[in-house]
């Protein structure tokens, strides 16, 4: 039962105390870049998510059994890019078979998933906290959540914006901005949710 | 210490090959097929993925042109430059890139017409048209507004003081815009190479097109009499020209009593075969009213009676010397 009360902390935390994007501020250019649609921002995070939870597991069992059980630890980077990478040349090639129009209207985003913050911080996070094979895949997916949570969140307010008076100086990236802010701000808010 | 190298390389080469044969194997079951030329029609594109042109980027307009959904001057901000390199790209590959022209089917200019009415509203054809169908006696013909001037995006066509559009073959590409624009429906577009072009398109019968306009089109269907290869048709009292079977003869511009027909080439004077002529019968099967005549592989022979001086043999003869043509200005000098 403990077990499943950290899993279940940690899921929680992920997604909303220590998201990733308005907490953490990891993986802001897709943040700021692919939130102008809700349909595309959702796509986005869904392949994120995807990559994301793939990420955790994989890198996890390269860095239990071959980085930590050989004594390589300095090897991390190196290695959790190249997982990070080929995955999202996976993905990429499953999306482009699957379904084109998505894979053009992620475009350029898709394969900025590699080089996407978020997952090489999410990669580095999990040996740092120590957490274990199942925790760490459920760490991944909640930070997917979490991402494709606040990139949605953010899409909703821009399209929004489309249609509202902004001041001609805060028309464009300032609003955007401005409002990113206000969103960390706001999910500050749930920094008291669990208390232990 | 020598185990941390050996350890090291081994692990990341290990990972490396183990990643590179999944993505290897998943590069093979998801293939996807792409056109090259895509690619190649994204990277003479501009890039900036403004959208200006109607798609939601650089690469959607470039697959629309090589599905042919888009013009390949659909580009606004590549403009001619980046529409003359599509338009290669699409040519090398051997596709049917047929370029065409603009034309102007109406030579009913100030001069050639009357005036019946004043105009005094907004000068558009557009808004011309709405009201009173034009100025002119004819209701067929060009109003003059320019409507086609304005729309063009190359700048191809000028207004000539006797109140006709004046196309610039130079820069014309045949984006087909003035067609568009043009509410008489008097623009066509017509394959470059076609040198016949009916400068009409009223289909009045031809007592009333006699008092309004001097080149207008009678009806007589003398041209589509004299055609050897049937290219003019007689719709509603109006010739008719299917540039597709067109041979750019120009013997229909000859019978035109009224000089509706125009005609950039040369006429044909005489056509002989000379004794060069290997009989390959390439002739005899092209001639449009067999005037030609000879066994296979020996020295044909053309009936100067039945000969409209098309031209069409000497196009297809593959014997340098065997065919002889003489133009009619050649005669004359």
């Amino acid at each position: 039962m403990e077990e499943l009360r950290v899993v279940v902390l940690v899921f929680i935390s992920t997604v909303l105390i220590n998201n990733f994007i308005l907490v953490k501020f990891l993986g802001i250019c897709p943040f700021l870049g692919v939130s102008k649609q809700v349909e595309t921002a959702f796509s986005m995070g869904m392949a994120t998510t995807f990559v994301m939870t793939l990420t955790a597991a994989a890198t996890w069992l390269i860095n239990t059994y071959i980085l930590e059980a050989l004594n390589l630890p300095f090897l991390r980077y190196v290695s959790f890019i190249i997982v990070i990478a080929s995955l999202v040349q996976f993905v990429e090639m499953f999306i482009k078979k699957s379904s084109p129009v998505l894979y053009k209207a992620l475009g350029i985003f898709l394969p900025l998933i590699t080089t996407n913050c978020a997952i090489l911080g999410l990669a580095l996070l999990i040996p740092l906290n120590g957490y274990n094979f199942i925790t760490s895949v459920v760490f991944g997916l909640g930070a997917g959540i979490g991402f494709t949570l606040a990139i949605v969140l953010m899409a909703g307010l821009r399209e929004r914006l489309e249609f509202s008076d902004v001041p001609k100086t805060l028309q464009g990236v300032p609003i955007t901005l401005i409002i990113a802010g206000l969103m960390a701000m706001a999910f500050m808010g749930f920094s008291g949710l669990i208390s232990i | 210490m020598d185990s941390i190298y050996i350890y090291s390389i081994l692990s990341m080469g290990g990972i490396g090959a183990i990643l590179a044969l999944g993505l290897g194997l998943a590069s093979k079951k998801f293939h996807v097929d792409v056109d090259e030329r895509i690619q190649q029609v994204e990277e003479v594109l501009p890039g900036a993925n403004c959208g200006a042109c109607g798609y939601a980027g650089c690469s959607s307009f470039a697959e629309a042109v090589i599905n042919g959904e888009a013009e390949i001057t659909g580009c606004p901000v590549g403009g001619e430059v980046v529409a003359e390199k599509i338009a290669e790209i699409l040519g090398v590959e051997g596709e049917t890139n047929e370029t065409v022209k603009a034309q102007l089917l109406c030579g009913g200019g100030i001069k050639e017409t009357k005036k019946i009415s004043e105009y005094s509203g907004i000068q558009t054809c557009k808004a011309a048209d709405s009201i009173n169908a034009g100025t002119k006696s004819c209701q067929y013909a060009c109003m003059g507004f320019g409507d086609c001037m304005e729309v063009c995006p190359f700048d191809a066509i000028k207004m000539s003081e006797n109140g006709l559009p004046i196309i610039d073959k130079q820069k014309c590409t045949g984006c087909g815009k003035c067609v568009v624009a043009c509410p008489k429906n008097i623009i066509t577009l017509a394959p470059e190479d076609k040198l016949n072009h009916i400068r009409c398109s009223s289909h009045d019968p031809g007592k009333v097109v006699t008092k309004i306009c001097e080149v207008g089109c009678i009806g007589c269907s003398l041209c589509a009499k004299a055609c050897p290869v049937d290219a003019i048709t007689m719709e509603d009292n109006l010739a008719v020209i299917d540039y597709d079977k067109c041979i750019n003869c120009g013997i229909c511009s000859e019978k035109c009593p009224t000089g509706t027909i125009e005609f950039n080439g040369r006429l044909i004077g005489k056509v002989v075969i000379t004794d060069k002529c290997v009989g390959c019968t390439r002739c005899a099967k092209a001639c449009p009213v067999d005037a030609i005549d000879g066994e296979l592989k020996e020295v044909h022979e053309i009936d100067q009676d039945k000969c409209v001086q098309c031209g069409l043999c000497a196009e297809v003869c593959k014997v340098d010397g065997a065919i002889t043509v003489t133009y009619k200005d050649e005669n004359e000098n």
